[in-house]
Protein backbone atom coordinates (compact mmCIF):
# COMPACT_ATOMS: atom_id res chain seq x y z
CA UNK A 1 0.00 0.00 0.00
CA UNK A 2 2.50 2.25 0.87
CA UNK A 3 5.02 1.66 -2.24
CA UNK A 4 1.94 2.34 -4.57
CA UNK A 5 0.98 5.25 -2.51
CA UNK A 6 4.55 6.81 -3.22
CA UNK A 7 5.23 4.90 -6.94
CA UNK A 8 1.41 7.62 -7.46
CA UNK A 9 3.07 10.82 -6.70
CA UNK A 10 6.15 9.92 -8.57
CA UNK A 11 4.13 9.87 -11.82
CA UNK A 12 2.51 13.10 -10.35
CA UNK A 13 5.54 14.81 -10.19
CA UNK A 14 7.13 13.57 -13.22
CA UNK A 15 4.12 13.26 -15.26
CA UNK A 16 4.34 16.61 -16.88
CA UNK A 17 4.32 15.97 -21.19
CA UNK A 18 7.40 15.51 -22.58
CA UNK A 19 7.38 18.87 -24.58
CA UNK A 20 6.97 20.59 -20.98
CA UNK A 21 10.48 18.94 -19.93
CA UNK A 22 12.27 19.39 -22.64
CA UNK A 23 12.08 23.25 -22.71
CA UNK A 24 11.83 23.57 -18.72
CA UNK A 25 15.06 22.91 -16.65
CA UNK A 26 15.44 22.66 -12.92
CA UNK A 27 15.77 26.65 -12.75
CA UNK A 28 12.50 27.21 -14.68
CA UNK A 29 10.46 24.68 -12.42
CA UNK A 30 11.79 26.70 -9.33
CA UNK A 31 10.88 29.49 -10.23
CA UNK A 32 7.47 28.79 -11.53
CA UNK A 33 7.33 26.50 -7.96
CA UNK A 34 8.23 29.70 -5.82
CA UNK A 35 5.89 31.78 -8.33
CA UNK A 36 2.86 29.77 -7.79
CA UNK A 37 2.47 30.78 -4.13
CA UNK A 38 4.03 33.64 -3.47
CA UNK A 39 5.82 36.30 -5.77
CA UNK A 40 7.97 38.47 -3.82
CA UNK A 41 5.90 41.82 -2.83
CA UNK A 42 9.09 43.93 -3.01
CA UNK A 43 10.45 46.94 -5.36
CA UNK A 44 12.64 44.42 -6.60
CA UNK A 45 10.41 41.17 -6.86
CA UNK A 46 13.13 39.08 -9.48
CA UNK A 47 15.72 40.42 -7.53
CA UNK A 48 14.88 38.81 -4.48
CA UNK A 49 14.10 35.50 -6.30
CA UNK A 50 17.25 35.70 -8.06
CA UNK A 51 19.07 35.93 -4.98
CA UNK A 52 17.25 32.86 -3.51
CA UNK A 53 17.98 30.67 -6.55
CA UNK A 54 21.25 31.64 -6.68
CA UNK A 55 21.21 33.41 -10.39
CA UNK A 56 21.22 36.59 -11.70
CA UNK A 57 18.32 38.68 -11.42
CA UNK A 58 18.91 39.70 -15.71
CA UNK A 59 18.27 35.45 -15.60
CA UNK A 60 15.19 35.10 -13.90
CA UNK A 61 13.30 38.40 -15.27
CA UNK A 62 14.26 37.12 -18.53
CA UNK A 63 13.08 33.25 -18.11
CA UNK A 64 10.05 34.47 -16.80
CA UNK A 65 9.26 36.84 -19.64
CA UNK A 66 9.88 33.37 -21.97
CA UNK A 67 7.81 31.38 -19.91
CA UNK A 68 5.36 34.18 -20.36
CA UNK A 69 5.63 34.43 -23.92
CA UNK A 70 5.41 30.80 -24.71
CA UNK A 71 2.09 30.59 -23.00
CA UNK A 72 3.10 28.91 -19.95
CA UNK A 73 2.37 31.70 -17.71
CA UNK A 74 -0.75 33.01 -17.98
CA UNK A 75 -0.18 36.24 -15.90
CA UNK A 76 1.19 37.19 -12.26
CA UNK A 77 -1.40 38.64 -10.17
CA UNK A 78 -3.27 39.19 -6.70
CA UNK A 79 -5.88 36.08 -6.35
CA UNK A 80 -8.60 37.50 -4.60
CA UNK A 81 -10.82 35.30 -1.90
CA UNK A 82 -14.18 36.02 -3.40
CA UNK A 83 -16.06 35.22 -0.50
CA UNK A 84 -13.91 36.58 2.19
CA UNK A 85 -15.24 39.81 -0.03
CA UNK A 86 -18.52 39.36 0.50
CA UNK A 87 -18.92 37.93 -3.09
CA UNK A 88 -21.91 35.76 -4.58
CA UNK A 89 -20.82 32.72 -7.15
CA UNK A 90 -22.32 30.17 -9.15
CA UNK A 91 -22.08 27.78 -12.22
CA UNK A 92 -24.33 28.24 -14.54
CA UNK A 93 -24.71 24.74 -17.20
CA UNK A 94 -26.31 25.78 -20.49
CA UNK A 95 -27.60 23.95 -23.60
CA UNK A 96 -26.59 25.60 -26.39
CA UNK A 97 -26.92 24.32 -30.59
CA UNK A 98 -23.38 23.49 -31.37
CA UNK A 99 -23.86 25.36 -34.51
CA UNK A 100 -24.42 28.71 -32.26
CA UNK A 101 -21.78 28.10 -29.54
CA UNK A 102 -19.13 30.92 -31.10
CA UNK A 103 -21.68 33.67 -30.69
CA UNK A 104 -23.00 32.69 -27.50
CA UNK A 105 -19.63 32.46 -26.17
CA UNK A 106 -18.97 35.45 -26.98
CA UNK A 107 -22.40 37.02 -24.83
CA UNK A 108 -21.14 35.36 -21.82
CA UNK A 109 -17.66 36.10 -22.05
CA UNK A 110 -18.04 39.60 -22.66
CA UNK A 111 -19.40 39.92 -18.91
CA UNK A 112 -16.70 40.84 -16.86
CA UNK A 113 -18.27 38.87 -13.73
CA UNK A 114 -17.59 35.47 -15.69
CA UNK A 115 -13.90 33.78 -15.02
CA UNK A 116 -14.22 30.65 -16.42
CA UNK A 117 -16.13 29.35 -19.30
CA UNK A 118 -16.02 25.88 -20.88
CA UNK A 119 -17.09 23.13 -23.52
CA UNK A 120 -18.37 19.81 -21.25
CA UNK A 121 -18.64 16.88 -23.24
CA UNK A 122 -22.30 16.57 -21.81
CA UNK A 123 -26.02 17.29 -22.84
CA UNK A 124 -25.40 21.01 -21.07
CA UNK A 125 -22.46 21.66 -23.28
CA UNK A 126 -21.69 24.97 -21.76
CA UNK A 127 -20.53 25.77 -18.24
CA UNK A 128 -19.62 28.65 -16.97
CA UNK A 129 -18.69 30.56 -13.67
CA UNK A 130 -20.40 34.22 -12.20
CA UNK A 131 -18.45 36.07 -9.66
CA UNK A 132 -20.84 39.03 -8.58
CA UNK A 133 -21.61 41.46 -5.86
CA UNK A 134 -25.13 39.74 -5.26
CA UNK A 135 -27.70 37.57 -5.92
CA UNK A 136 -29.20 39.97 -7.71
CA UNK A 137 -26.97 40.62 -9.76
CA UNK A 138 -26.57 37.24 -10.93
CA UNK A 139 -29.83 36.60 -11.70
CA UNK A 140 -29.75 40.02 -13.97
CA UNK A 141 -26.67 38.54 -16.36
CA UNK A 142 -28.67 35.51 -16.52
CA UNK A 143 -31.58 36.25 -17.46
CA UNK A 144 -29.73 38.96 -19.73
CA UNK A 145 -27.71 36.22 -21.52
CA UNK A 146 -30.88 34.09 -21.56
CA UNK A 147 -32.26 37.19 -23.93
CA UNK A 148 -29.85 37.45 -25.70
CA UNK A 149 -28.88 34.23 -27.04
CA UNK A 150 -32.35 33.02 -27.39
CA UNK A 151 -30.73 29.67 -25.16
CA UNK A 152 -33.42 28.81 -22.97
CA UNK A 153 -32.22 25.73 -20.97
CA UNK A 154 -29.81 27.03 -18.51
CA UNK A 155 -28.93 25.59 -14.86
CA UNK A 156 -28.19 27.81 -12.18
CA UNK A 157 -26.11 26.25 -9.50
CA UNK A 158 -24.78 28.72 -7.08
CA UNK A 159 -22.05 27.27 -4.53
CA UNK A 160 -24.01 26.75 -1.19
CA UNK A 161 -20.76 25.70 0.42
CA UNK A 162 -16.98 25.60 -0.50
CA UNK A 163 -14.98 22.52 0.82
CA UNK A 164 -11.77 23.18 -1.61
CA UNK A 165 -10.46 25.51 -3.54
CA UNK A 166 -6.55 26.43 -4.63
CA UNK A 167 -4.45 24.80 -7.63
CA UNK A 168 -0.86 24.27 -7.11
CA UNK A 169 0.49 21.99 -9.02
CA UNK A 170 4.32 20.92 -7.67
CA UNK A 171 6.64 21.47 -10.31
CA UNK A 172 9.93 20.98 -8.62
CA UNK A 173 11.23 17.33 -8.86
CA UNK B 1 -17.10 42.31 6.51
CA UNK B 2 -15.57 45.71 5.84
CA UNK B 3 -15.35 46.63 2.43
CA UNK B 4 -12.53 47.54 0.07
CA UNK B 5 -11.44 51.70 -0.33
CA UNK B 6 -11.51 52.96 -3.79
CA UNK B 7 -7.76 52.94 -3.47
CA UNK B 8 -7.68 49.18 -3.13
CA UNK B 9 -9.88 48.98 -5.79
CA UNK B 10 -7.91 51.02 -8.02
CA UNK B 11 -4.77 49.00 -7.22
CA UNK B 12 -6.65 45.17 -7.65
CA UNK B 13 -7.90 46.23 -10.59
CA UNK B 14 -4.80 47.62 -11.84
CA UNK B 15 -3.42 44.00 -11.79
CA UNK B 16 -5.77 42.10 -12.61
CA UNK B 17 -4.59 40.85 -15.64
CA UNK B 18 -1.14 40.46 -14.64
CA UNK B 19 1.77 42.94 -13.31
CA UNK B 20 4.19 44.16 -15.97
CA UNK B 21 7.25 41.58 -16.52
CA UNK B 22 9.77 44.37 -15.86
CA UNK B 23 12.38 44.67 -13.43
CA UNK B 24 10.05 46.69 -11.07
CA UNK B 25 6.49 45.67 -11.81
CA UNK B 26 5.06 47.02 -8.89
CA UNK B 27 6.85 50.60 -8.89
CA UNK B 28 5.63 50.45 -13.09
CA UNK B 29 2.05 50.01 -11.40
CA UNK B 30 2.43 52.17 -8.98
CA UNK B 31 3.61 55.09 -11.76
CA UNK B 32 0.86 53.94 -13.94
CA UNK B 33 -1.82 54.99 -11.14
CA UNK B 34 -0.03 57.76 -9.94
CA UNK B 35 0.23 56.38 -6.07
CA UNK B 36 3.53 55.49 -4.02
CA UNK B 37 5.43 52.43 -4.64
CA UNK B 38 5.44 51.53 -1.06
CA UNK B 39 1.99 52.58 -0.27
CA UNK B 40 0.69 50.16 -3.36
CA UNK B 41 2.64 47.00 -1.85
CA UNK B 42 1.57 48.02 1.87
CA UNK B 43 -1.65 48.09 0.54
CA UNK B 44 -0.97 44.24 -1.07
CA UNK B 45 0.39 43.15 1.58
CA UNK B 46 -2.38 44.47 4.15
CA UNK B 47 -4.82 42.59 1.91
CA UNK B 48 -3.21 39.30 2.05
CA UNK B 49 -3.00 39.75 5.77
CA UNK B 50 -6.81 40.66 5.42
CA UNK B 51 -7.08 37.33 3.86
CA UNK B 52 -9.10 39.56 0.65
CA UNK B 53 -6.19 38.20 -1.37
CA UNK B 54 -6.21 34.42 -1.41
CA UNK B 55 -2.25 34.81 -2.97
CA UNK B 56 -0.10 37.08 -4.92
CA UNK B 57 1.75 34.72 -7.20
CA UNK B 58 1.79 33.01 -11.17
CA UNK B 59 -1.23 31.52 -12.63
CA UNK B 60 -0.30 28.67 -14.57
CA UNK B 61 -1.81 26.91 -17.83
CA UNK B 62 -1.68 23.45 -16.55
CA UNK B 63 -3.85 22.23 -20.09
CA UNK B 64 -0.26 23.26 -21.80
CA UNK B 65 1.83 21.97 -18.50
CA UNK B 66 0.73 18.41 -19.01
CA UNK B 67 -2.45 18.19 -16.94
CA UNK B 68 -4.16 17.98 -19.80
CA UNK B 69 -7.53 16.28 -18.60
CA UNK B 70 -9.50 18.70 -16.80
CA UNK B 71 -12.54 16.88 -15.55
CA UNK B 72 -15.06 17.89 -13.48
CA UNK B 73 -16.99 14.67 -11.19
CA UNK B 74 -20.54 15.22 -10.11
CA UNK B 75 -21.84 13.33 -6.97
CA UNK B 76 -25.10 12.54 -6.18
CA UNK B 77 -24.41 12.38 -2.32
CA UNK B 78 -27.37 12.05 0.66
CA UNK B 79 -27.62 15.16 2.29
CA UNK B 80 -27.11 14.36 5.60
CA UNK B 81 -23.95 13.30 4.33
CA UNK B 82 -22.33 15.77 2.15
CA UNK B 83 -20.36 17.76 4.93
CA UNK B 84 -18.55 14.45 5.14
CA UNK B 85 -18.18 13.23 1.98
CA UNK B 86 -16.91 17.12 0.78
CA UNK B 87 -14.02 16.96 3.43
CA UNK B 88 -13.10 13.36 2.16
CA UNK B 89 -12.67 14.15 -0.93
CA UNK B 90 -11.17 17.26 -0.38
CA UNK B 91 -8.24 15.11 0.90
CA UNK B 92 -6.96 13.96 -2.51
CA UNK B 93 -4.08 15.60 -3.84
CA UNK B 94 -6.05 15.85 -7.15
CA UNK B 95 -8.92 17.77 -6.41
CA UNK B 96 -8.27 21.06 -6.75
CA UNK B 97 -12.02 22.39 -6.01
CA UNK B 98 -15.08 20.97 -4.03
CA UNK B 99 -18.39 22.64 -3.47
CA UNK B 100 -21.52 21.98 -2.78
CA UNK B 101 -24.49 22.83 -5.10
CA UNK B 102 -28.03 22.52 -5.05
CA UNK B 103 -30.36 20.14 -7.08
CA UNK B 104 -32.42 21.41 -9.47
CA UNK B 105 -34.80 20.48 -12.25
CA UNK B 106 -32.61 18.30 -14.63
CA UNK B 107 -29.90 17.84 -12.63
CA UNK B 108 -29.81 15.77 -9.86
CA UNK B 109 -26.21 15.96 -8.05
CA UNK B 110 -25.24 18.24 -5.61
CA UNK B 111 -21.34 17.78 -5.04
CA UNK B 112 -19.06 18.90 -7.67
CA UNK B 113 -15.13 18.29 -7.14
CA UNK B 114 -12.89 18.82 -10.34
CA UNK B 115 -9.99 17.01 -11.14
CA UNK B 116 -6.79 18.23 -13.13
CA UNK B 117 -5.35 14.80 -14.56
CA UNK B 118 -2.67 13.61 -16.98
CA UNK B 119 -5.14 11.75 -18.98
CA UNK B 120 -9.11 10.67 -19.59
CA UNK B 121 -7.98 7.39 -17.94
CA UNK B 122 -6.17 9.06 -14.77
CA UNK B 123 -9.29 11.04 -14.26
CA UNK B 124 -11.51 7.72 -14.71
CA UNK B 125 -8.98 6.34 -12.34
CA UNK B 126 -9.02 9.41 -9.48
CA UNK B 127 -12.97 8.98 -9.41
CA UNK B 128 -13.01 4.96 -8.77
CA UNK B 129 -11.05 5.64 -6.07
CA UNK B 130 -12.49 8.12 -4.45
CA UNK B 131 -15.82 6.27 -4.94
CA UNK B 132 -14.38 3.37 -3.25
CA UNK B 133 -13.40 5.27 -0.60
CA UNK B 134 -16.51 7.70 0.16
CA UNK B 135 -18.64 4.35 -0.95
CA UNK B 136 -20.72 5.78 -3.34
CA UNK B 137 -21.30 5.16 -6.92
CA UNK B 138 -23.74 7.62 -8.04
CA UNK B 139 -21.33 10.15 -10.18
CA UNK B 140 -20.94 11.50 -13.33
CA UNK B 141 -17.27 12.51 -15.22
CA UNK B 142 -17.78 15.61 -17.23
CA UNK B 143 -14.83 16.29 -19.46
CA UNK B 144 -13.99 19.59 -20.31
CA UNK B 145 -13.37 19.72 -24.32
CA UNK B 146 -12.56 23.87 -24.74
CA UNK B 147 -11.34 26.14 -23.00
CA UNK B 148 -13.45 29.26 -23.61
CA UNK B 149 -12.49 31.88 -21.09
CA UNK B 150 -10.00 31.81 -17.91
CA UNK B 151 -9.25 34.96 -16.40
CA UNK B 152 -9.84 34.40 -12.66
CA UNK B 153 -12.20 36.36 -10.60
CA UNK B 154 -12.00 40.12 -10.87
CA UNK B 155 -13.64 42.53 -8.82
CA UNK B 156 -17.43 42.91 -10.04
CA UNK B 157 -19.02 45.80 -12.32
CA UNK B 158 -19.48 49.02 -10.12
CA UNK B 159 -16.93 48.42 -7.34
Amino acid sequence: MKLAYVIQHEVNFFGFNSNFLKIMDEIDRKILDKIQSHFPLKRRPFKELASDLGVEEEEVLSRVQELSEKGYIRRISPILDSRELGFKGTLVAMKVPEQRLNSVVEVINGYREVSHNYKRDHEYNLWFTITAIDENRIDEIISEIKDRTDVEKAINLPSEKMYKIGVSFSIED
Amino acid sequence: MEELSDKEAEILKEMEDGIPLTRTPFEDAADSLDLPVDGVLGTLEKLLDEGKIRRFGASLAHRKIGKSANAMIVWNVPEEQVDDVGKEISKFDNVTHCYKRPRKKDWNYNLFSMVHGDSKSECEKIAEVISEKIDLDRYEIIYSTREFKKTGVKLPRNL
